[in-house]
């Protein structure tokens, strides 16, 4: 009996040595910088501290509440929304219908378009975003180009406060989708052969299969995959920083952006500590709120 | 075998530190680090050699930094306690670093020096690196912005010299605009997200920008008002384009007319000399910027370029500090001009026939015994790139009408200028 409960917590010692090395990593780089980040959030750390921390104050919740006093916020806030509440929606119907068309069996050389649709994903994005920039370009834009000889004329896509966002929408839409793409094939992949057949044989038509078998059986695949999206659209940064630098008129100023430019560019250190923590808060309320619908639909 | 292992690790462990001492004996030599920015770093190089001739035992590393990283790598340095022993600073970054207490009062170095001397610079350059009355940085290399035009145009608009005052400057503006009419052609380029002609017309109309000691904005004031409202007339009467987008280059912008005029900097002179080729070589220059009135001709303009600081840390500042006088030599500066046309802060450098027969640069030779420094204050780069852009873009776009534009970046100059009132009052 002695030797059993001797053995046992001696392989939990053993457990926990052998996980220390990775608790102890995440500690220092990761659990360490957000309670210090969290704490400087109720500060003013700024660029007279990082010279002398007696300049430091403690100003309680003053930035966050700041923060819901400043206009750009509010704006970099609503114009993440409209980025993401655009994208997303644009990235799964575009994703879902290549992993359809790259599905089908009529199609031939499929490893080939799939490597090109997903060539864009792990291309640099700010290589990507410099080649965008001439796409759009209102004079000598491919783009324009073509939208002439098709009559519409030339859109400023990146110097127009109304275009500028949904350029950015659209490039990355082109980027990201690729990947998303590679879930749904997988996805489509694991629906039996048999249910189209047996669909087919009660004689549903192609869009009827979609409707009831492809559709419902991707549920979990689309649940994933739109979570996974809204995180990642939600800390919109690169494209904007490269693309207008959150403007014209800061219409493209997303919330990490104006995380960075407090933080790193005029050193507000404790406002900028802040705003990170309304974005953790944001994300983790849209991500209990899928999970619920998540287990909503699963029942 | 285990005590083997242990006594050949120690003796490896003696040999390493013998090994370390001895490299240390024979290196006698000192090694001063210098951090310099984008181009400036891969030139400089170039004029290593000659200082280490002259001066045996003191070897120099440059190591480069890109500008738009460079502030963030500084301060990073800064807070990790790495910073090297001196770097190259733009003079508007000054401010910032002496009051990170990074970097060091020069005046003692001065005092003994017989190489820099007040009296050899431009007296608007030197008073940017003047932080209560003590000087942390010696000018390297200047610069500032007057006007890049065509002369053609302006030829034709009825103008054989440039503008003097800004009346002046207007009525050009319009005739230019009158050349072609109903064609998408302006006659000014004023973009918004470039703070700096916003700035010089206030300074121009007397407009002090900040007041109470630096800790509250004055852009309401009625000779900033003046000034914000007449560049803004430019964009409402379409004698600039509003947009930034539409303007990718503005070389060719120049070269096809889109816009006569465009208020910049000397490290366009190249570029422009590349782009207005042929019948164009002669159609374009350089002039001073206007004055309100036009008495006091040439108005003023701002004090840029970049200085060199020796930084708290550094063990070496004597070693340094040699160096910096060499760069600020007559013979180095005329060197490094050669390298990389830098504009040489050293006055008697500008004597030299290489930068004595460019004709574009009599104009900024004029242009900077009328310099004028922005608020020496940690704050100014925030609220000149943030707010007075931010409003001027507004303002340019009709979003906003000018006094609630300027009553809104006065509350938030204010705002951001709130620790530096709290500093004041509290005396820290």
């Amino acid at each position: 009996m002695k030797s059993i409960k001797h053995s046992y917590s001696f392989t939990s010692t053993a457990a926990y040595f052998f996980i220390a090395p990775a608790l102890i990593a995440i500690l220092i780089f990761f659990f360490i910088p957000v309670i210090a980040a969290f704490v400087i959030s109720f500060t003013d750390f700024d660029i007279y501290a990082l010279g002398s921390l007696d300049t430091v104050r403690f100003v309680g919740l003053k930035n966050y509440l700041r923060l819901f006093e400043d206009p750009l916020f509010w704006l970099s806030l609503k114009n993440t929304s409209y980025y993401v509440l655009l994208a997303t929606p644009l990235t799964i119907a575009v994703s879902l219908s290549a992993a359809l068309l790259l599905n089908s069996k009529l199609i031939k050389y499929k490893s080939i378009f799939r490597l090109s649709y997903f060539m864009p994903y792990i291309t640099t994005l700010v290589a990507v975003a410099i080649v965008w920039r001439f796409i759009y370009h209102p004079k000598f834009g491919i783009l324009n180009y073509f939208l002439g000889l098709v009559g519409i004329n030339p859109i400023d896509w990146l110097g127009d406060p109304n275009w500028a966002m949904p350029a950015i929408v659209i490039m990355s839409v082109w980027k990201s989708f690729g990947y998303n793409m590679i879930i749904f094939i997988a996805g489509l992949q694991n629906i039996p052969e048999d249910l189209y057949e047996a669909a087919s044989l009660e004689g549903a038509g192609e869009w009827q299969k979609f409707k009831s078998i492809t559709l419902p059986l991707l549920a979990p695949t689309t649940l994933f995959i739109s979570i996974i999206t809204i995180v990642g659209y939600f800390q919109l940064f690169a494209e904007p920083y490269i693309m207008t630098q959150g403007g014209p008129l800061n219409s493209t100023l997303s919330i990490v952006q104006f995380m960075y430019q407090e933080g790193f560019r005029w050193w507000n250190m404790g406002y900028s500590a802040s705003i990170a923590f309304v974005l953790f808060f944001i994300i983790l309320i849209i991500t209990m709120i899928q999970f619920k619908v998540q287990k909503i639909t699963a029942k | 075998m285990k005590a083997g292992k242990l006594i050949s690790f120690i003796i490896f462990i003696v040999f390493l530190g013998l090994f370390y001492a001895c490299s240390r004996n024979s290196d006698k030599e000192t090694t001063v680090t210098f951090w310099a920015m984008g181009s400036e770093a891969e030139y400089v190089t170039k004029l290593v050699p000659e200082f280490e001739k002259r001066n045996p035992g003191i070897k120099v590393k440059v190591q480069a930094v890109p500008w738009n990283a460079a502030q963030e790598k500084l301060i990073t340095a800064f807070a990790s306690d790495n910073t090297p022993d001196a770097c190259q600073l733009g003079n508007t970054w000054v401010p910032q670093f002496s009051s990170l207490n990074a970097i060091i009062s020069l005046d003692h170095f001065i005092a003994e020096s017989q190489v820099i001397k007040k009296e050899n610079y431009f007296p608007g350059i030197w008073d940017t690196n003047v932080i209560d009355s003590s000087v942390y940085g010696i000018p390297w290399y200047v610069d500032t912005r007057l006007m890049f035009y065509r002369t053609d145009i302006f030829e034709k608009a009825g103008y054989k010299n440039p503008p003097k005052s800004w009346d002046e400057l207007h009525d050009l503006c319009k005739k230019i605009k009158a050349l072609y009419p109903g064609e998408e052609k302006y006659a000014i380029y004023l973009p918004t997200n470039e703070w700096v002609p916003f700035i010089i017309f206030g300074l121009q109309n007397g407009s002090s920008l900040l007041k109470d000691k630096n800790t509250r904005g004055d852009f309401s004031s009625r000779e900033y008002k003046e000034a914000f409202d007449f560049l803004i007339k430019f964009h409402k009467e379409k004698l600039a384009p509003i947009g930034i987008s539409q303007v990718t280059n503005v070389y060719q912008a120049l070269k096809d007319e889109y816009f006569a005029l465009y208020i910049s900097g000397p490290w366009n002179i190249n570029e422009f000399k590349k782009w207005m080729t042929g019948s164009l070589a002669d159609k374009w220059s350089t002039a001073p910027m206007p004055s309100k009135s036009g008495d006091n001709y040439p108005g003023v303009s701002l004090a840029g370029g970049s200085s060199l600081v020796i930084f708290k840390n550094s063990e070496r500042k004597k070693e340094v500090w040699k160096f910096i006088e060499y760069l600020s030599e007559k013979e180095t500066q005329i060197e490094f001009y050669k390298l990389l046309y830098n504009l040489p802060a050293v006055k008697e450098a500008w004597e030299d026939s290489s930068i004595a027969n460019n004709i574009y640069m009599k104009a900024f030779y004029e242009q900077f015994h009328h310099v004028v420094a922005t608020p020496k204050i940690p704050e100014w780069e925030q609220i000149a790139f943030s707010k007075v852009q931010q409003y001027a873009e507004l303002a340019a776009r009709d979003a906003m009408s000018i006094d609630e534009a300027l009553q809104k970046l006065d509350k938030d100059v204010d705002l951001i200028l709130e620790k530096r009132r709290w500093l004041i009052e509290s005396q820290k």
